[in-house]
């Protein structure tokens, strides 16, 4: 038995589509520790979604097997929390009852679920918002509202698939700080993916760099900067040099 | 704001009020003969006239209608959900739909009569054909267009089918399903009243009819305005409805507690 949150061994992906075959994944390698941040990067259309739908339980892994907790279990849904690139907040809901929609999923009494809502809004600095519908929303402010209602679902493992690839660059720096936050208080072992690597650098323990599809684990390396973690820490040496590495590394994947 | 919302349709009835009052000139002027063209006056003393009546009569277009509806939103619905449950429904079922409405009416109708007998069934029938197809497809469309990505978060938090299908797709369809129901609001009286006209004991249809054959041109166009209101109110009534249901769709920021 080990403690690892999540061991990925092995797993491959190939789509068909009428004669033709995909090859997306060619046997990914990944752990990620209980509490720890691990981002992966790697160049556009690599086959990062595709390995994240794999850990969600929502596609099944050609080879290859995935162990949550140490349970290997092929029907994985509803153990992770799961961020997809846009919000998808439900516009006939409240901010609120977003929230609190796995809860729903999960057949939780309302007014429980609600009561775990307002209490998480309130922490997070968005109670103010509880009754609102999500078209006033900001981008800032729904990518939180969505990570709130990921969080509810399932505060001990958040899969985040670029969830702030969108947003303007202060906006996003804001949220990365809140994401940080909420990482913190709830002790949650994260996956993370982005384009970006001074995101990458910015949040994570450690950093997997994917090739171009198929994609391959090609580094992993660790962001040994000190916490709490500070946009400034980004200016340092030891990040900076980071940043060159790893962006001379998938420069060289993109031409591919 | 009230004043405003009436301030739209001032143009619609600045118009209205124009060719009315066109067509009333046109009859005094004595183009045409009274009698084959009632003026508008003459129309509003019919219907004042014949009041209790009309009156009646309505009330039992107006039953057959909103029953009609009724049935023809659950049988919508019922398709709709029907034609998503696989890509082989949607291929089997699509053309029937399509056939159903290319049926002639007017040979339906006095077939139904037979079959079925003057009353109220068979209006409902006539109905419910008229109205389900635009609630069915709009429904359709509604169901197919929510994002697959929306989808795939709720199958990651192991939600089922029909909870995807209760807790997403069908609230997600609900705008277009309005569009399809105001769509369907307006033809059920024509329907109805088509359904009456070929056998009825009572109804505007029946009532236009007997009053055509009687040569009573003022009751008839009587009818015709009764029938154009009640199609209206139906269609506001529908829009009514909608505002309260989905508030979100009509710029509400947020739910008040
Ligand atoms: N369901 C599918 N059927 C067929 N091909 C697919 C499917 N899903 C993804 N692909 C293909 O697999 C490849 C990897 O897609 P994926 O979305 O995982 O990449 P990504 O690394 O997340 O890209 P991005 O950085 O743009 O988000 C792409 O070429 C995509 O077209
Ligand atoms: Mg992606």
């Amino acid at each position: 038995m080990d403690t690892l949150k999540l061991r990925a061994r092995g797993i491959t992906k190939t789509f068909h589509s009428g004669r033709q075959a995909l090859e997306t994944l060619a046997s990914i390698d990944l752990t990620v520790e209980a509490g720890e941040f691990v981002t992966v990067i790697g160049p556009s259309g690599c086959g990062k979604s595709t390995l994240f739908n794999i850990v969600a339980g929502i596609e099944t892994p050609g080879a290859g097997t995935i162990a949550i907790d140490g349970v290997v279990e092929s029907e994985r849904a509803g153990k992770a929390g799961y961020m997809p690139q846009k919000p998808l907040l439900l516009p006939w809901k409240t901010v609120e009852e977003n929230v609190i929609l796995g809860l729903d999923v999960r057949h939780v009494p309302r007014k429980q679920a609600l009561a775990g809502a307002r209490e998480l809004l309130k922490r997070f600095g968005l109670l103010e918002f509880a009754p609102h519908y999500p078209a006033t929303l900001s981008g800032g402010m729904s990518q939180r509202v969505a990570l709130l209602r990921t969080v509810l679902f399932n505060p001990g493992f958040l899969l985040l698939d670029e969830p702030f690839g969108a947003l303007d660059a202060l906006t996003r720096l804001s949220c990365q700080m809140w994401l940080l936050d909420v990482w913190q208080e709830f002790r949650a072992s994260v996956l993370f993916i982005t384009h970006d690597v001074r995101e990458a650098i910015l949040l994570s323990n450690r950093i997997y760099v994917l090739s171009a599809r198929p994609a391959r684990v090609l580094r992993v390396v660790e962001a040994r900067l000190p916490y709490p973690r500070q946009p400034q820490q980004l200016a340092s040496p030891e990040a900076s040099q980071l940043e060159s590495e790893l962006m001379s590394l998938l420069l060289k994947e993109q031409q591919l | 704001m009230k004043l405003r919302k009436l301030a739209n349709y001032g143009p619609a009835l600045v118009l209205i009020l124009a060719l009315l009052a066109l067509w009333q000139l046109y009859v005094q002027a004595g183009q045409v003969s009274p009698l084959f063209l009632p003026a508008p006056t003459a129309i509003v003393a019919a219907l004042a006239h014949n009041w209790p009546i009309i009156y009646d009569n309505t009330l039992q277009t107006l039953l057959e209608t909103v029953l009609g509806i009724l049935l023809a939103t659950l049988f919508g619905l019922a398709m709709a959900i029907l034609l998503d449950v696989s890509s082989w429904m949607r291929r089997a079922i699509y053309p029937l739909l399509v056939i159903s409405q290319t049926i002639p009416m007017i040979a339906l109708a006095p077939l139904l009569l037979i079959w079925i007998g003057p009353d109220i069934r068979s209006k409902l029938i006539v109905v419910i054909i008229y109205c389900f197809f635009p609630i069915a497809v709009a429904c359709a469309d509604g169901l197919a267009s929510v994002e697959p990505e929306l989808i795939n978060l709720l199958r990651s938090m192991r939600a089922t089918r029909w909870q995807i299908l209760w807790m997403v797709r069908l609230p997600a369809a609900l705008p277009s399903f309005f569009s399809g129901l105001r769509i369907a609001a307006t033809y059920s009286v024509v329907g109805a009243i088509f359904g009456e006209y070929v056998g009825a004991e009572k109804g505007l249809g029946i009532y236009m009819q007997r009053a055509t054959n009687s040569f009573a041109i003022a009751q008839v166009f009587a009818a015709i305005v009764v029938t154009a209101v009640l199609s209206l109110l139906l269609f506001g009534l529908v829009s009514l409805i909608e505002r309260i249901a989905l508030p979100w769709y009509h710029g509400a920021t947020y739910r008040r507690a």
